[in-house]
């Protein structure tokens, strides 16, 4: 029986994992061919659990009871597996059979089908990109094949509301080593590995924990930040709702090494089911002693807390983050002194981001060398990125770094939806900059994309096709960048404003000559003299697209079009009269009434009344209706 | 000195037990009070706002300041359900735009208002986490994915039973 009790040594937790090791026992791909006992994996991940994935666990539950089965089956709840797309998935292990967009209706077969006859459901199968070539199980999906799921292993494997799995896969080990390493040791391991923080800037972690290791004030902090503020993004979110343990051991390791006593994870408030799960793991590595006092049994001690954000995009900055625990406005204050010497409370502070903690404790356990096996020199290990937009495959996905962005969205993500054209790729989300098709086979590394004047961001990758609007894409970023601007500085929140006004005006039909330069201008003062990144990064996505996307901006303001038909102000919706056949469909489809017309006689559209939503467009069958 | 009472008074006993395990050490409680008030009361009424400022011994102004900084806090009474549209990248690429009107539309409010009978508040958000299957939007607490203008209304009115 695995009781959550004080672990006081190194010993009694090798003992834990060997007596939990069984709960992990059914996870492989060797079925036999009358294999008695199953694990059903459920996804319970935001993705899934929006898809109702519960449903289907209830479904599942009650298939297990009707086939009085439960001493052969039992269901576990994962996190995200990173195909949200295809969700809710459903997986039976051994064997790994990997079930998509499964419906409660569909229970009783899968029970049936799977367990009692020992065959497997094909039409629930992902069917491949061609739609024709069933992918039996995980291991069969290219999917996952070409990926390298170094920090995601455990995501979509195990309970994360379970810490015994954890422990079972060799959680906690890391800050046993560690414990055994020294402080020092531990300390120059992870400066060794080259690990770069995940949270946007690539700042080296055992630099910044060297830093704040040197410092003799005390209390110390070691924050997490799970603010994940990009919009497009949700990397961290997954982490911490599929193996939440796994951060809080990397701040444990990270604590260990530099001093710190104490912490807090500041997640943004709109992720309930991360904050859930997270306070789950913390509660469970309490009852261990592997959070608390004299951790191990060592003269270690860490305390850590959850704090909730409160819907301020500019608190994923460092110094605004500290004011917001503080209690206070999270505005942004000028560095140095920089969060080392003097952070929360005015103490020694470092922060991290939740990927970046999560890659720590293997790099205790495997060492720094292990963990440059992946990766460039200079961008060492493996990055998740989150890809979404235009993609067949949206998801997540962990590749090394230095692999190209072609590989990531053509290879591993299978390309553009319906066939459409690849036309940018938005990276860095409102910090980030839009990169074009000649772009594709550059490396995906820190270096490389600052110097293609984009950054790495978080890991947020949006793919647009040709329907898309590249001068609108840049307003969309500056009204986000704009609401969220805190206002301190001048550059920034003024800067934003103008060249907000300006984008609208253009996508409005109202640009001028004149206007390109004004944005560049604009530009350069809040990259040059804004407080804070958020206001210096502000202008990338437009300076980004008018770099490749010029013409799309001159057509806008000097031919008052938009060639990809997306500003409304630009385009009309008529009616080719020769083509209408008199159907009513459009008229009795349009929201305001715009459209008049007898049955049978060509239709007519008021230019005055419609909205230009599109919606005659998509439902008038004779293509009678054109965007012009 | 005097305030707008609201009509009803306002029960405060549950605030004193909110306030409770902060009073002896208020560093930092200020956010964390306030965002279980909120999950109490739905919004931030002005008597709330002075009892939380004189149990954590902070300027009433300093406790106004904090609520109008984040997106999260709200000065007046809101709808029985939240509808969050989300306007973040990946839904703006796949539509998002389009939803959030049919919502407005459906609703016949603007973002960050609240319908007449107050079943609705309409907010946009940016990002919800879920962008694999985008358009997004939030009621409550459930996620709706997926999603075409034509679906709102169902959704919406759903709520409403
Ligand atoms: C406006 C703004 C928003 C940010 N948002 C986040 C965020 O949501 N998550 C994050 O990890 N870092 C964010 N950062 C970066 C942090 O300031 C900080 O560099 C990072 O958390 C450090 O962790 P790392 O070294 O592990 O990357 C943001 C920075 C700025 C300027
Ligand atoms: S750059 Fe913008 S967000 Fe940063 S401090 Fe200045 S006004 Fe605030
Ligand atoms: S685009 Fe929309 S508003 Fe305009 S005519 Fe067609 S359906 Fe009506
Ligand atoms: S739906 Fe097409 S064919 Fe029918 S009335 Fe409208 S324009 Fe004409
Ligand atoms: S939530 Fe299920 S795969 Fe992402
Ligand atoms: S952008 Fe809408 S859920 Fe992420």
């Amino acid at each position: 029986m695995l009781e959550l009790k004080r672990l006081t040594s190194v010993d009694e937790l090798n003992k834990l994992q060997e007596e939990a090791r069984p709960l992990l026992g059914l996870r492989h791909y060797n079925r036999a061919a009358n294999q008695e006992k199953y694990q059903i994996l459920i996804c319970g991940g935001t993705g899934c659990t929006s898809s109702g994935s519960m449903n289907i666990r209830d479904a599942l539950q009650a298939a297990i009871d009707n086939n009085d089965l439960h001493d052969r089956v039992n269901i576990v709840v994962t996190g995200c597996h990173g195909f949200c797309e295809l969700g809710p998935l459903v997986i039976f292990y051994p064997g790994g059979i990997f079930y998509v967009r499964v419906q409660p209706e569909d229970a009783e077969e899968l029970i049936k089908t799977t367990v009692l006859e020992g065959k497997t459901v094909e039409r629930l199968h992902y069917q491949g990109r061609t739609g024709k070539t069933p992918r039996h199980s995980y291991r069969d999906m290219l999917f996952y094949n070409l990926q390298k799921r170094l920090v995601l292993r455990n995501c979509g494997r195990i309970d994360p509301e379970n810490i015994f799995e954890y422990i079972a896969n060799g959680g906690y080990q890391g800050i046993a080593k560690a414990l055994g390493m020294g402080r020092e040791a531990t300390l120059e391991e992870v400066y060794n590995s080259g690990l770069r923080g995940r949270g946007g800037a690539g700042f080296p972690t055992g630099l910044k924990w060297k830093f704040m290791a040197a410092e003799t004030a005390e209390p110390k902090y070691m924050l997490c930040n799970a603010d994940e503020g990009d919009p497009g993004a949700f990397m961290d979110r997954s982490v911490l709702e599929g193996d939440p343990n796994a951060v809080i051991e990397g701040m444990l390791i990270g604590a260990w090494a530099t001093g710190a006593t104490e912490g807090y994870v500041y997640v943004r408030a709109e992720y309930p089911l991360a904050i859930k799960r997270l306070g789950i793991a913390l509660a469970e590595a309490e009852a261990l002693g592997l959070i608390g006092d004299n951790i191990l049994g060592s003269d270690f001690s860490f305390h850590l807390k959850i704090k909730q954000g409160a819907g301020a995009f500019v608190c994923g900055e460092e110094t605004a983050l500290m004011r917001s625990i503080e209690g206070k406005r999270g505005m942004p204050r000028v560095r140095p002194p920089f969060p080392a010497k003097r952070g929360l409370w005015e103490k020694p502070t470092v922060l991290n981001n939740v990927e970046t903690f999560a890659n720590v404790a293997r790099i205790i356990t495997d060492g720094a060398e292990a963990f440059r096996q992946d990766g460039t020199e200079k961008s060492p290990g493996t990055k998740i990125f989150a890809v979404t937009g235009k993609v067949r495959n949206t998801g997540l996905v962990e590749i090394p770094m230095g692999v190209s962005m072609r590989h990531i969205i053509f290879d591993i993500c299978a390309g553009i939806k319906n066939e459409n054209k690849f036309k940018a790729v938005q990276i860095g989300g409102p910090s980030g900059a839009c990169l074009p098709a000649s772009m594709l086979d550059n490396p995906v590394d820190y270096d490389s994309l600052t110097a293609a004047g984009a950054m790495m961001g978080s890991g947020g990758l949006v793919v647009v096709d040709e329907d898309t609007c590249m001068v609108d894409l840049a307003r969309f970023f500056l009204t986000f960048t704009q609401a969220e601007s805190c206002g301190k500085c001048t550059p920034c929140r003024e800067g934003s404003k103008r060249m907000l006004e300006i984008l609208e005006r253009i996508c409005g039909g109202e640009g001028r000559d004149g206007d390109i330069e004004e944005l560049e201008r604009l530009a350069h003062t809040m990259r040059t003299s804004s407080l804070c990144a958020l206001g210096q990064t502000a202008p990338n996505p437009v300076l980004s697209t008018l770099r490749f996307f010029r013409s799309e901006y001159e057509a806008h303001i000097h031919d008052k079009k938009c060639p990809a038909g997306v500003c409304t102000k630009l385009l009309q919706y008529r009616i080719d009269p020769e083509k209408c056949k008199g159907c009513t469909l459009c008229a009795r489809n349009c929201p305001v009434g715009a459209i008049t017309g007898k049955v049978r006689e060509p239709h007519l559209i008021n230019p005055n009344k419609c909205i230009k939503c599109g919606t005659c467009m998509d439902k008038c069958k004779h293509g009678a209706i054109s965007r012009v | 000195m005097s305030f707008n009472r609201t009509a009803n008074a306002i029960d405060l006993a549950p605030l004193m037990d909110i306030l409770k395990p902060y009073k002896q050490n208020p560093r930092g409680a200020l956010i964390p009070v306030l965002q279980q008030a909120q999950d109490v009361y739905g919004y931030l009424p002005q008597e709330v706002l002075e009892t939380i400022a004189s149990e954590l011994r902070v300027p009433v102004a300093e406790v106004f300041g904090v609520v109008t900084f984040y997106a999260q806090f709200h000065l007046n009474p809101r709808g029985k359900n939240i509808v969050r549209v989300c306007q973040g990248t990946a839904c703006h690429v796949r539509g998002g735009a389009g939803i959030l009107e049919a919502v407005s539309h459906h609703l016949d409010v603007k973002p960050g208002e609240t319908t007449k009978d107050l079943n609705f508040t309409l907010e946009t958000v940016a990002c919800l986490g879920a962008c694999g299957l985008a358009p997004v939007m939030m009621v409550n607490e459930n996620t709706h994915g997926r999603l075409t203008p034509d679906d709102i209304p169902g959704i919406l009115d759903s709520y409403l039973a």
